[in-house]
């Protein structure tokens, strides 16, 4: 009954899931052992509460992806099994489920997180337990650690594009509205970067809570600052009402937009034409994108989900890509244990999917990927350029897993 | 009733049973469920800093997790900048009891009603909900320590042997620490009300009026149980900054805080067994509901706080302790039934 | 010149909304001493009813201005036969009842509509005002909020429901033997109270869209605009969202939305230690 222990807590957690395994899991049953006919993988989504817009199409890709392959004939013979964890918008969930997926379902991979702090609290869980981990949302760039690999698109990849971009099409003075939480913080410093990169000039910035639905005296601020154009990061369901409030006010047909995050939850399929047509995106995937993979890809979907089906968003597309990321992994591995199947994604692995061609970088455990600008007309996005295979370069200045394998760092890169 | 009922006896026995659970559950437990366990015990000592100031001081406060997010903000800003936890843990009760010294001594000296304090102290809360919301930006961060807005502080460091920051409280460790940390603030809160203060705390809350006019203060007796209940409450935010090595600004939440108020009521107002049992219960049933898709969790403990105002407004140990009296006193052998009647 | 113009607007939209969330709280404290903390979920159910009553196709003036209002009253006054009526007098146990009842609202909405933001797209255009341009609805608002109160005074001071409603709240007893049927009474000012609510929610849903928890940001605002506001039901509510509004508006100008909230709650507080009986009965003692 030792109250205070030299072994720290990871030795702890392991020997406490020696336990489980031995006394058996409530719940779980006797099904702790079923990993011998099936490889279970987990997915932690917001399934409900404020960001379930865009976990709900990351579900469905998950679920899709799973079983494309079990029809296939599976992994090494085995069918693939999810678990799926509703983490319910709700950051205390993150860490106890990420728990309960390693501990009690005992699964070999882990897909999910939503916001980059559901990510932080759930990345050291994983890394403690030895479980691997991929993370499948835009992000600001940063993450190094071996044991997660990132699937989203970065800011050297997009914010470098876009932000240049715009500034060509409509002049050089941006007002940023961003979520106030460290995606939308860092995100706002990156356009700041590629905005003075590009001599323009910031003449405006405000962060917003996720819960935060009155964009009023915003509005007024931003006609009083006079931008060419405005630089949006808005996450969730209450930001919305910025489209909403914009367009009532009048505004639309007068200041341009470009955003981020605008469609990353099908926002272009809810929110009326007039409130969204205009809007300059970036993205490594529309649906709209023009080739043969993409058009297989959707007709499959659609005969899974029916044709009516929303969209299917940026963070649907790179879950369903890393599934197949991991897969090929396993496969390359020849078994679904973390350490080999780490090595085998570090081999380099690169697929052709539905948005390009998909590669893993092994310095970064980030992905090598093409980059398309768009713009939204009467709920379509028209593509007006594309970028094929960019790097992550904003992660790689500052992380090499080939050199330093044990580097578990979020860098915030000083803008 | 007996001497056990009221005497130090009741309190041994407490003791005694408390000791007993620390020792056997662990043992029958499952290791998952230990750590889930775990956190209800934290929580039971939140429940037991409202069971004070509300049912013993009279003082409606609707803004218990203030205290309890303040404690672990408190902790977690200072164990990241300092190391070793010792100072800390004693942040973690100073801060908060300060606040609650503030915030009571604005409000006691104003003379404000129960009512407009329920909502006051509510309205502060989510103040607080708020602000720490608006904390993302680089420029938040107090030494080493970010505060991290609506992300929240991750990997707090665990509170570890004083002097000696390497040797850590292990998460079987922190059961034992909070289940010591519950039993020693019950077994100090009996104490506490057997004493003059504690007589008349209860006696203020009797009748405010009276025990002003036999020259007790009542202003300074209710700010003094106000700011021991806000230190208790932070000591508890400090272990549940431990438990999930994570703290974020939901603790300031609207849900946190109607959670403590159900325990309360549910457990029962006046006693000190009630908050812990009500703890216990509703986390328990919440746990339940959280890995069922079918019933809403806020719909349940919604009609949970309605049916017991309407029904049972003394909540169940006082109800269930009155029955067993009754019972006892009809068929006059009461000695195992006081056993349980001690523990109150 | 413009900008004051157009910040003057939406200075009197903010205030205007603080009158409209806070009056159904402000009947139903002020006559009843109820202190009804479902109150936010009064309005989010208005806000519901408008959306549901939209997207239906009806009229969206018709869906914000009557069928709201008309749902949550029923709702209200089902409440109120089924929890309220056996609390009067208990201050305490209304609070805590009512605070059940929030939760179970809300509860019972994410079961229904699952905990999605819905929304709809503001009616009536926009304005220019100078080289700037803002919601008609802003105008819309206070219009609104304009015609609420003079109805509300109207009927209290004109009416019969009015008379006897005032009079049953002073002396219960006294108006029981005038042949007064107090629970009816109270069964109909809780209606009112609570589609008045439903009126505010179902305005504010084409501004903030709605989700299940909104009831959440309202309560408070709503509760310490009625409580500064003091016993005065409408010059109360009307003086205290003047203050708070205007704060709140000033400080999101200067700063962010964020900051101009938790100032408006700060400002609250402070002025309830200095004027525990709020503005109005600070000043009507001082008068009288």
């Amino acid at each position: 009954m030792t109250i205070m222990t030299n072994i720290n807590r990871r030795s702890f957690l392991k020997s406490s899931a020696g336990a489980a395994t031995s006394l058996g899991l409530i719940g779980a049953g006797g099904k702790a052992f079923a990993s011998d006919e099936t490889i279970r993988i987990a997915s932690l989504l917001d399934l409900s509460g404020g960001l379930d817009a865009l976990g709900k199409p990351m579900q469905d890709a998950i679920t899709f992806a799973v079983e494309e392959i079990n029809a296939a004939g599976g992994l090494l013979g085995k069918q693939i099994e999810l678990v799926t964890y509703d983490t319910q918008s709700d950051m205390r969930l993150y860490p106890q489920y990420a728990q309960q997926a390693v501990m009690k379902d005992k699964v070999a991979a882990a897909f999910g997180g939503i916001t980059s702090a559901s990510r932080e609290v759930m990345r050291p869980v994983f890394r403690r337990l030895n479980t691997l981990y991929f993370y499948n949302t835009q992000y600001e760039g940063g993450v190094c650690d071996r044991n997660i690999f990132c699937t989203g698109i970065t800011p050297a990849q997009k914010q470098s594009k876009h932000v240049p971009y715009a500034m060509n099409k409509w002049g050089k003075k941006i007002y940023t509205l961003a979520a106030d939480y460290n995606y939308g913080q860092i995100t706002a410093d990156w356009t700041r970067k590629y905005c003075m990169d590009n001599g323009g000039q910031i003449v405006g910035q405000d962060f917003f809570p996720l819960d935060v639905t009155n964009f009023g005296s915003t509005i007024q601020k931003i006609q009083e600052a006079k931008p060419d154009f405005i630089y949006t990061v808005l996450v969730g369901g209450a930001h919305q009402s910025f489209y909403r409030q914009w367009a009532a006010a009048g505004m639309n047909t007068r200041i341009p937009l470009a955003s981020t995050t605008m469609t990353i939850g099908g926002e272009q399929k809810f929110l009326a034409p007039e409130e969204t047509n205009g809007i300059l995106l970036c993205f490594n995937y529309f649906e709209e994108l023009d080739t043969p993979a993409n058009k297989a890809f959707l007709e499959r979907f659609h005969k899974r989900f029916g044709a009516d089906y929303p969209y299917v968003t940026e963070l649907a597309m790179a879950t369903y890509q890393s599934v197949y990321l991991w897969a090929e992994g396993v496969k390359k591995a020849g078994t679904a244990e973390r350490m080999p199947v780490i090595e085998a994604l570090e081999s380099g692995i690169s697929l052709d999917l539905p948005s390009g061609k998909f590669s893993i970088d092994p310095q970064t455990h980030h992905v090598i990927m093409d980059i398309n600008i768009g713009q939204i007309q009467d709920r379509k996005i028209n593509i007006l350029e594309s970028y094929p295979q960019q790097h992550s370069l904003d992660t790689s200045a500052v992380c090499d897993l080939k050199k330093n394998p044990d580097d578990n760092t979020m860098y915030v890169i000083k803008v | 009733m007996t001497a056990a009922c009221n005497g130090t006896g009741g309190i041994v026995a407490a003791v005694i049973i408390g000791l007993a659970l620390l020792v056997v559950v662990p043992l029958v437990v499952d290791p998952i469920f230990l750590i889930e366990l775990t956190s209800y015990v934290i929580l039971a000592i939140l429940a037991l800093s409202l069971g004070l100031i509300w049912g013993y001081g009279g003082i409606l406060c609707f803004g218990q997790s203030a205290f309890f997010g303040i404690g672990a903000y408190a902790y977690a800003i200072a164990v990241i900048n300092m190391g070793d936890s010792t100072i800390p843990l004693i942040l973690s009760i100073v801060v908060p009891a300060l606040f609650a010294a503030l915030l009571g001594y604005f409000l006691f000296y104003a003379r404000i009603t129960d009512v407009y304090f329920g909502v006051i102290t509510l309205t502060v809360t989510l103040i607080l909900y708020k602000l720490m919301g608006t904390t993302s930006g680089s420029a938040y961060t107090i030494g080493n320590a970010a505060i991290g807005g609506y992300n929240g502080i991750p990997a707090i460091p665990p509170l570890n042997l004083p002097g000696s920051p390497t040797t850590f409280l292990s998460l079987d460790g922190l059961f034992y620490a909070a289940g010591l940390t519950l039993l020693a603030v019950y077994v100090g809160l009996r104490l506490m009300l057997k004493s003059r203060f504690g007589q008349v705390v209860v006696a203020i809350r009797e009748n405010e009026r009276r025990a002003e006019l036999l020259g007790y203060d009542a202003r300074f007796y209710k700010l003094a149980a106000f700011t021991i209940g806000g230190g208790i409450a932070g000591l508890a935010g400090c272990l549940f900054a431990n438990w999930g090595m994570f703290i974020s600004p939901d603790v300031f939440g609207l849900a946190q805080s109607a959670q403590v108020i159900i325990w309360v009521i549910v457990g029962g107002t006046g006693t000190l067994l009630g908050p812990i049992v009500g703890c216990f219960l509703v986390q328990w049933i919440a746990t339940q509901l959280g890995t069922q898709q079918v019933l809403n969790a806020n719909l349940v403990l919604g009609t949970i706080l309605i049916g017991f105002v309407l029904l049972v407004p003394k909540g169940i140990t006082p109800t269930v302790l009155d029955l067993i009296e009754r019972t006892c006193q009809r068929r006059s052998y009461a000695k195992p039934l006081v056993e349980k009647r001690s523990v109150s | 010149m413009d900008l004051l113009v157009v910040l003057s607007i939406e200075a009197l939209r903010a205030v205007a909304s603080l009158a409209l969330i806070s009056v159904g709280l402000a009947i139903i404290f002020g006559m009843m001493r109820v202190i009804n903390l479902a109150h936010g979920e009064f309005l989010m159910l208005g806000g519901y009813a408008a959306i549901v009553a939209t997207k239906a196709g009806i009229n969206i003036w018709v869906s914000t201005l009557i069928l709201a209002p008309l749902v949550v009253a029923i709702i209200g006054i089902i409440i109120e036969r089924t929890v309220i009526r056996f609390l009067y007098g208990r201050p305490r146990d209304t609070m805590l009842a009512t605070w059940g009842l929030s939760l179970f609202l809300v509860g019972i909405t994410t079961t229904i509509f699952g905990n999605t933001t819905e929304g709809i797209s503001a009616p009536a255009g926009s304005l220019q005002v100078g080289n700037y341009y803002i919601a008609a609805y802003s105008l819309i608002i206070v219009l609104i909020a304009i015609a609420v109160f003079a109805a509300i005074w109207a009927v209290f001071r004109f009416t019969r429901y009015g008379l006897i409603a005032r009079s049953t709240m002073q002396n219960p007893e006294m108006a029981a033997a005038l042949g007064v049927n107090p629970p009816a009474v109270y069964a109909a000012t809780f209606g009112i109270g609570a589609g008045l609510a439903g009126l505010a929610g179902g305005v504010m849903a084409p501004i903030t869209g709605i989700v299940p928890t909104i009831g959440a940001a309202y309560v408070a605002k709503a509760f310490i605009t009625v409580i500064g506001g003091g016993p005065a039901v409408l010059a109360g509510t009307v003086s205290a969202s003047v203050l708070f509004g205007a704060i709140d508006q000033i400080i999101t100008y200067l700063s962010t939305p964020v900051i101009g909230e938790v100032a408006l709650l700060a400002a609250a507080v402070i002025l309830l230690r200095f004027m525990p009986q709020g503005v109005t009965g600070s000043f009507f003692r001082r008068a009288s």
